[in-house]
């Protein structure tokens, strides 16, 4: 047992760490401030790290990386491989900026889909994509399985109709993956992944959303009408088959969970140094008289930590757990979960417990308390992961546990 | 109106009446071995009499254990065939043994000694004296004792505790004693009988804080007199021996007082919970001991030495806790209301994702503490954030379990009651155990 970061995974951190406080921090305000203008900084900063990436492929920082270690051999040994320098290195950037980070090119939830589930023949097509992921319908999100875009089969090609809602980076990306079913009538075996590029004709950019936070990340709904995808565009199996086909698009969540889990944790954590340094004065924070014994704002700082560190361990956990090619879809909501609401009560806390420094715009620390809460919204609610969680420990099928 | 003297004496003669400690230890031995005076607080009896610690003369210095041999660089979640094997025998003596002992245990408020004389067989305290005093052990394994708490905690937190106290003062004395020390009392523990023993921090006053002792040590010739009281004390009626932390002019220091030292008393106060742990109160009245029976190693670090027994507590109630969703997933599927399982309602089946939830988030912290302990890194800020965690995880689960039986989960018929009089301790805790 060794619950330590190892040595090898340090410089990674430590280069996340300074991206995301000498490229993020500076214009994590203006890009709050000035919604859906693209933060240019953001190409140099790319391909510094297509640079960093290329030197060492299991070190990247970005979800294309996520996977169960796709191609290797088994050897039985114990792995701290892509999963968990993903997981760590985003956790950096996100100390910098959520939505920095999730507007980073070629970094989408859509790159992690196809890292996940594409054929050699695609990989090399969309290896170098920036993709972005369309679930969400105005009808339904969390019931994924309800989704209404339809993909018709017309011989070479298909043909996608329907409205996708709240695609991050829907507009920035080169390409999205989008979820539509073959047959609505036969439920959620039938629903499949379409990587469609832009360009495409009849896929139309709707509008941007304007949100409470993670502004600098736009938020697309894309229309798909009469839109023709190439046959070879589809990801994974293009039968209907009753066995694995939802379980299958649904493993893609298992890997980009944790990740969201340390979005959260690098909000939080951001928000936690800021009031720790704006209360210095204030405290006496050494760890040293039990939580019952400190002054309220103390022990509310131990809390605040405590709670973190637990998130961030089993985050830490999860990601090893799909290093280690264990079943993580446990663990992985339970990360997600637990990071999530501990992130969003720490940062409105923070905000909080700083008063009127932390509620204007001097301080990051108001902003960090928007930006959190999409965490708990999205890649799954708080609810949602409640339900998965549940259902595997009680044994309960979705129509049981609703 | 206040009471007076006479309603001392009526109230203390009632106790005394009343007290399953003087039926058990029977008058025959009470005669030959305890005394009881009439005081304000009650009545108390003379600890056990220790037996005659020789030093074994063995140790020219002090053991210490290394850290083990193997340190990975890599994180790693994976325990290693030894402790899985441990874990496996361990978890069946839970199952079997404590689990169904646990009720009766909990009402006589103490472990029977056939349950300790199960647990022995166990082997556990081998793994606390090192192999030249007798034991087996070669290197430091609070994270073998970590998993050996949390699973003897599955099958019942009270009697976790009474077997492992004397193990802990082992622990305590391997990692903190000095040479002559070690060969005066390690030994005893490696062998057939070995002694019960216990650690006393607590002290029963509010806002207790190790740190800030109000039993005192002081100076007398070669003496160390102490004075004051403790709390919540494990086997403190039957222990021989006791490390006791008392206030010295150089800061807290920790004392090794044999059991029948003249001044030290124990009393009745049973415990809301954890009672089979025989946790009881331990008055300190100018009791002397020699000087040389200070923890004063070159080494010792008081701070360590509470967070040692933090950390044994928190393993506790992440077992504990894993009993609770253990023992209600089954339940909430089978109970049904309204015509199905209560499981397909979601806040029963939410309040189960989050025990399972902050359970893990107890677990991993609790993990974490001690695997630094382990390698021998600092881990004081690691302890005292998985305690402020675990503390309130732990009772949330306690309470919780006891909702999802509703009406049934209050009575004695199921164990979800005691379990949450179990962790309710987590919170009050200070020493009595050491990983
Ligand atoms: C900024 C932003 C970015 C996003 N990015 C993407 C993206 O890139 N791609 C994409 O596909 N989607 C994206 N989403 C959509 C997001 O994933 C969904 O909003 C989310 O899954 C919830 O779906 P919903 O909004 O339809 O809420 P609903 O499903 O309508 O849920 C409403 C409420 O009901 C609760 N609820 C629903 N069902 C249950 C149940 N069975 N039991 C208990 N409670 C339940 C939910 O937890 C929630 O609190 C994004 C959303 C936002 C705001």
């Amino acid at each position: 047992m060794n619950l330590e970061i190892p040595n090898k995974i340090k410089p990674l951190i430590n280069n996340a760490h300074q991206v995301a406080l000498s490229v993020f921090r500076p214009i994590s305000r203006k890009y709050d401030r000035a919604e859906h203008e693209y933060p240019k900084e953001l190409d140099t900063l790319s391909s510094v790290l297509d640079g960093m990436n290329e030197g060492d492929p299991d070190s990247g920082a970005g979800a294309a990386q996520t996977g169960k270690g796709r191609g290797k051999e088994d050897d039985g040994s114990v792995k701290n491989g892509a999963n968990m320098t993903t997981c760590l290195g985003s956790l950096e950037l996100a100390y910098g900026d959520v939505a920095l980070l999730l507007s980073m090119p070629r970094q989408g939830l859509g790159n992690a889909a196809i890292a996940a589930v594409a054929n050699d023949e695609q990989l090399e097509r969309f290896g170098d994509k920036w993709a972005a992921m369309a679930i969400t319908e105005p009808g339904t999100g969390s019931d994924s399985a309800a989704i209404r875009t339809t993909a018709r089969d017309e011989g070479d090609h298909y043909v996608l109709n329907g409205e996708k809602i709240y695609v991050t980076s829907g507009a920035r990306a080169d390409c999205i993956v989008v979820w539509a079913t073959l047959d609505p009538k036969m439920g959620r075996n039938a629903i499949k992944s379409f990587v469609v590029e832009w360009g495409t004709e009849g896929m139309e950019l709707a509008r941007l959303e304007k949100k409470l936070g993670i502004r600098a990340s736009d938020t697309a709904a894309i229309t798909f009408n009469e839109c023709k995808v190439p046959k070879d565009n589809l990801l994974g199996d293009p039968e209907i088959n009753p066995e694995k086909g939802f379980a299958g698009v649904m493993e893609t969540f298992d890997n980009t969970r944790p990740l969201v889990a340390c979005f959260a944790l690098g909000c939080a954590r951001a928000s936690l140094e800021r009031t720790q340094e704006l209360l210095e004065e204030s405290i006496e924070y050494d760890y040293d008289k039990p939580v019952d014994n400190a002054s309220a704002v103390e022990a509310e700082l131990y809390r605040m930590e405590a709670e973190l560190e637990a998130s961030y361990w089993l985050t830490v956990k999860s990601a090893w757990m799909a290093d280690n090619r264990q079943p993580n879809s446990k663990e992985a909501s339970i990360c997600k979960a637990k990071s999530a609401r501990v992130g969003n009560w720490i940062t409105l806390r923070c905000v909080e417990l700083a008063g009127s420094i932390g509620y204007n715009e001097d301080e990051l620390l108001e902003k960090w308390s928007r930006d959190s809460k999409i965490l708990d919204i999205f890649e799954g609610t708080q609810q949602i992961q409640q339900l998965i969680i549940a259902r595997r420990l009680l044994g309960k099928s979705s129509k049981e546990l609703k | 109106m206040a009471k007076d003297a006479v309603g001392y004496a009526l109230t203390a003669l009632n106790r005394l009446a009343g007290s399953g400690l003087v039926d058990r230890m029977g008058m025959r031995r009470l005669m030959e071995r305890m005394a009881y005076s009439l005081t304000k607080s009650g009545f108390r009896v003379i600890t056990t009499t220790a037996r005659a610690f020789q030093s074994s003369g063995k140790l020219g210095k002090a053991e210490r254990l290394k850290a083990p041999g193997v340190t990975r660089e890599l994180f790693d979640l994976n325990i290693t065939d030894e402790q899985q094997m441990i874990r496996d025998s361990v978890q069946s003596f839970a199952e079997e043994v404590l689990r169904p002992r646990s009720e009766p245990a909990d009402a006589e408020a103490r472990t029977s000694d056939e349950t300790r004389a199960a647990a022995l067989e166990l082997g556990l305290n081998f793994f606390a004296v090192p192999e030249s005093l007798g034991g087996a052990a070669t290197e430091r394994s609070p994270v073998t004792t970590m998993l050996v708490a949390e699973d003897l905690a599955h099958g019942d937190m009270g009697q976790a505790v009474a077997i492992l106290a004397p193990m802990s003062v082992a622990n305590a004395l391997t990692r903190w004693g000095n040479a002559d020390q070690q060969s005066r009392y390690l030994p005893a523990f490696a062998e057939d009988q070995p002694p019960a023993a216990s650690l006393a921090v607590a002290e029963p006053h509010v806002l207790f804080d190790p740190q800030q002792l109000r039993t005192t040590a002081s100076k007398s010739g070669d003496q160390w007199v102490l004075d004051g009281e403790k709390a919540l004390v494990p086997l403190a009626a039957e222990a021989e021996l006791f490390l006791v932390a008392a206030q010295t002019p150089d800061g807290p220091g920790v004392f090794i007082v044999e059991g029948g030292t003249e001044g030290l008393t124990t009393s009745e106060n049973p415990p809301m919970g954890v009672r089979a742990g025989g946790m009881r109160p331990l008055q300190l009245d100018s009791v002397q001991v020699p000087e040389s029976n200070r923890l004063s190693a070159e080494d010792f670090d008081y701070r360590e030495f509470v967070d040692l027994g933090t950390l044994a507590w928190c393993s506790l109630a992440v077992g504990t806790g894993q009993a609770v969703l253990d023992y209600v997933i089954p339940y909430v599927n089978e109970r049904e209301a309204f015509g199905e399982p209560i499981s397909h309602r979601q806040s029963v089946a939410f309040m189960v994702a989050n025990i399972a939830m902050e359970l893990e988030s107890m677990r991993i912290l609790t993990w974490r503490a001690v695997s630094r302990a382990e390698k021998g890194l600092p881990f004081h800020r690691e302890t005292h954030l998985a305690r402020t965690l675990v503390k309130d995880k732990a009772m949330q689960i306690g309470t919780d379990g006891v909702q999802l039986l509703g009406g049934h989960g209050y009575t004695h018929e199921y164990p979800v009651e005691r379990w949450y009089r179990d962790m309710r301790a987590m919170g009050v805790m200070f020493g009595g155990l050491h990983l």
